[in-house]
């Protein structure tokens, strides 16, 4: 299924990329962060919302990386270039994440910044909707938020274009070691 | 027709930028929509959508109520009016309590439907369509022109020009330039607004969620960055069980852009906290205005059904020519007109609901199962009974309804238009089908009616019989394929019997909405065509065909004439199309074709009523080939012709592009000969080729099989 699921994903313009500890994941984030140039700058922060895999990271490895914040208000997240948050399932022949937003920082974290880094359990692709609605229900999550590659428009003259008012990059981050709680 | 309103359909033709948008559009989304449904079974998923929606429409006071109480018992504040007014009072209510000084929406066209953003302008309050496309319209204080894709009739420069007002600066026409524009400027609005307003694709009563389907990600700002969120629904979004969502999830991005999945879709199911610590200040209006109303009427109650993905504008061929703005305001295209009828008021659907040709493309490929044309059709129904037949229409069906002078008159046109035949064909013809038209012969009126003929041609007598109904063109004009048809199964040892009594089909009536008229032309026809015991009855009309074997129980119900309904059965039962028919024989091994002679290319034109009511299609493309023809298939073989029947008179200026469209794709195979199993089609594409002076013939199917009978 991650194979499907990589195609569906990457055929709506996400980057699909794989690791197996949370360590690698880790290195992956911040490496990723360092590359894009997150900095103190306003415009140039990055906001990570708060989820298991998160809690499960030395915070004071975080505490070093300039322009990184753990607070996810509206403020620090429209003046983010990056989002990290955390997502429960991949929906294999659809390409899309979903998770429980509820808490409001997970939207901030994945609506205003202008690329979201999402990290998805490896073991929680499922094959479809009817799959997924078996695994997360509306009687126990208040918003569930699909997402299925970055934002996109083709308003004007039909012409595909990326990034209107969500993320313009959507890069999803599958680790193995989370295993699949959710 | 009022002059306004062929002047707005004469702005739209004449306007490049909105035919060429629409066209190259509604070619990508045919085939596109298909990659997007591959390996989904269609009729299994929109079964399943149909089947909820009709449901939840049955009994849509007690789902709504439903829905009240559980989205409620979560904390949403739910709003029920059937009165537009109310529910503008109601949000202005909201905003005052609350101190609302700025609003984001995000697309609803419940919003549109009752012109809140006026509202809201009037009390002082500030809005900001987010959808690009809304925003677009909205800068340039315009209406949408489909209800999708509502800026598809600007090009990339007059936005630049709109933005640029806008933001006080000189932008270029580059599209990822102005969509960042876009982003740019609607940002504050979105941090700064007081309140959120959206729609709601799905509202589910089980669980009280509402469901939002986006692409651009300005749902989700709406519904998180505003202390208030107020969602406008109208109740047909209404389903019963949340297991609903999937089939609609399934279909709706699919059918609208050829999606598999929007980028965002978002589940609200009561309020979530703000960032503020606060929760959401949820407002659900359920909104009726006339819906329940139309759920209980039961040949409007299917409109229900809709989940407004647009996939009916995109496969019309008089919407890719004249766009939405043709339609009014608010909803556009065949299911626009029907909203309209019923949100608006009925009248103002008149003119509109002509502009349906009646082809069918619609109810192929929507996801909810509706029969746009026959909802049409029942409008016009209803406007006739309300104002009556227009006065020359009235004549004109005075006369079908008298066989004897209906069919004198056809007789005294051969005669008068004897003067003005070029060939096969005359320029003006006399009587009611002489206002015609630019960019297509008319054919004579023949000599010698089909009628005249069939006393003399010789057949083979005491095997199986079957009943010729010809039809007015076979009849008049194109006696030919009647005596094709007759040599056809007299060959397989029919016997064909030709009732004189015989008239109208009633279908030009009935497409204008008489239907008084087309239940008299049906019971005629009964009587005439039971008279005699035959096994078939057999017509190379599929227009007629559809008449006797669908149209008139239907008519004869509906006109109160029930004692009429077994006779109506029996003769659907018997009526049959040439092509099915001469299919059926050529495998019973009654029939066979001439073998070895190679006789070129030939393209296949597919009548409307044929593939799409009759359902038949690849019977007439076999035989073809049987008989020595190599198949070459046209682009959109099965594209309507533009000639629906009084249309083509009543609306020259969109038949004759659609026609031209035709001449063009048939042209392009290259093919000498084009085929088709329909009259009134052959009427039109033979007579645009001989304006055209072009050389390709044209000719019914009946006439090239019986040309090649062993």
């Amino acid at each position: 299924m991650f194979e499907q699921f990589k195609t569906r994903a990457t055929g709506v313009g996400a980057e699909v990329h794989r690791v197996v500890t949370c360590r690698d994941a880790v290195d992956f984030i911040l490496g990723f962060l360092k590359k894009e140039g997150v900095s103190d700058l306003s415009g140039s922060y990055a906001v990570w919302a708060d989820g298991p895999f998160l809690r499960g990271v030395d915070r004071e490895l975080l505490k070093q990386v300039p322009g990184l914040s753990l607070e996810v208000t509206r403020e620090r997240a429209a003046q983010a270039k990056i989002g990290i948050s955390e997502m429960s399932f991949a929906v294999a022949d659809t390409g899309s994440l979903v998770q429980d937003q509820s808490a409001v920082d997970q939207r901030l974290a994945s609506s205003l910044t202008g690329i979201h880094v999402a990290v998805v359990p490896s073991a929680n692709i499922v094959s479809d909707k009817t799959a997924l609605f078996s695994r997360i229900s509306p009687k126990t999550s208040r918003y569930i938020a699909f997402i299925t590659g970055p934002s996109r428009t083709a308003d004007i003259e039909r012409v595909l274009t990326i990034g209107v008012h969500g993320p313009e990059r959507l890069i999803i981050l599958f680790v193995d070691e989370l295993g699949g709680a959710a | 027709m009022k002059k306004e309103f062929k002047a707005s359909i004469n702005r739209a033709l004449n306007d490049a930028n909105l035919t060429g948008a629409l066209g190259k559009f509604s070619e990508a989304y045919r085939v596109n929509r298909a990659k997007a449904y591959d390996g989904i079974d269609f009729e299994a998923l929109r079964g399943r959508i149909a089947e909820a929606k009709s449901s939840a429409a049955c009994h849509l006071d007690e789902v709504a109520e439903v829905f009240k109480q559980n989205a409620e018992a979560l904390g949403a504040k739910v709003y029920r009016t059937s009165d537009p007014e109310q529910v503008k009072e109601y949000i202005l209510q909201v905003a005052r309590d609350n101190g609302v000084k700025s609003v984001v929406k995000s697309k609803s066209m419940a919003s549109e439907e009752i012109h809140l953003n006026k509202a809201l302008l009037n009390a002082g309050i500030s809005v900001a369509e987010t959808d690009l496309g809304e925003w677009i319209i909205q800068l340039a204080g315009q209406t949408p022109s489909h209800m999708v894709m509502p800026a598809i009739h600007l090009t990339k420069e007059e936005v630049a020009e709109i933005f640029s007002k806008e933001v006080e600066e000189r932008l270029d026409s580059d599209i990822p330039r102005l969509v960042k524009v876009a982003r740019n400027e609607l940002r504050p609005k979105f941090l700064a607004a007081d309140m959120g307003i959206s729609g709601a694709n799905i509202a589910v009563a089980e669980t009280g969620s509402i469901v939002l389907v986006t692409n651009e990600g300005n749902a989700r700002l709406t519904t998180t960055l505003p202390r208030i969120h107020v969602a406008l629904v109208g109740v047909e979004k209404l389903v019963e069980k949340f297991e609903t969502v999937v089939p609609i999830l399934d279909a709706l991005p699919r059918s609208a852009t050829a999606q598999l999945l929007t980028s965002y879709v978002s589940i609200i199911t009561g309020p979530s906290p703000n960032d503020d610590g606060s929760l959401k200040d949820l407002h659900i209006i359920l909104m009726d205005n006339r819906r329940t109303e139309m759920a209980r009427d039961p040949k409007f109650k299917q409109a229900l059904q809709c989940i407004r993905c647009g996939s009916c504008l995109n496969v019309c061929p008089i919407f890719r020519l004249v766009g939405g703005h043709v339609f009014g305001k608010i909803y556009t295209g065949g299911i626009g007109t029907i909203l309209t009828a019923w949100f608006d008021e009925l009248q103002k659907s008149e003119e509109i609901q002509g502009l349906c040709i009646q082809c069918g493309n619609c109810t192929e490929v929507c996801p909810g199962k509706l029969d746009i044309p026959e909802m049409i059709l029942e409008i016009r129904r209803r406007l006739v009974l309300e104002k009556g037949q227009p006065l020359a229409q009235k004549a004109i069906f005075s006369v079908v309804n008298n066989r004897k002078l209906f069919h004198g008159m056809l007789r005294a046109a051969s005669v008068a238009g004897k003067p003005f035949t070029s060939g096969k064909f005359i320029r003006h013809l006399p009587l009611f089908l002489s206002d015609l038209t630019d960019g297509r012969s008319l054919p004579a009126i023949a000599e010698k009616p089909f009628r005249d003929i069939f006393p003399e041609i010789r057949q083979p007598k005491g095997g199986e019989k079957a009943v010729f109904y010809a039809g007015c063109l076979i009849d008049f004009a194109y006696p030919e394929t009647g005596i094709a048809l007759v040599k056809l199964l007299n060959r397989a040892g029919i016997e064909v019997l030709f009732p004189e009594e015989q008239t109208c089909c009633g279908a030009p009536a009935l497409y204008n909405g008489a239907y008084e008229v087309a239940a008299h032309n049906a019971v005629d026809n009964i009587k005439a065509l039971l008279e005699v015991e035959a096994k078939y009855v057999v017509s190379a009309c599929p227009t007629c065909t559809v008449a006797l074997a669908h149209d008139f129980a239907k008519t004869l119900q509906d006109q109160g004439r029930s004692e009429w309904l077994d006779k109506a059965k029996e003769l659907a039962e018997k009526t049959v199309d040439l092509s099915t028919l001469v299919k059926r024989l050529v495998e019973e091994g009654r029939l066979s074709f001439e073998e070895g002679e190679d006789l070129g290319r030939i393209t296949y034109h597919d009548s409307c009523h044929l593939k799409r009511t009759l359902k038949v299609s690849q019977e007439p493309r076999e035989l073809l080939q049987k008989a020595g023809y190599e198949l070459a298939e046209m682009y959109e073989c099965d594209m309507c012709c533009g000639m629906g029947g009084s249309y083509s008179m009543k609306l020259p200026e969109i038949s004759a592009p659609i026609l031209k469209r035709k001449l063009h794709n048939i042209k392009e195979t290259g093919a000498a000969l084009v085929a088709m199993d329909c009259p009134g089609c052959v009427m039109q594409i033979r007579g645009g080729f001989d304006q055209d002076g072009e050389t390709v013939r044209v000719r019914h199917t009946a006439e090239l099989l019986a040309e090649r009978l062993k």
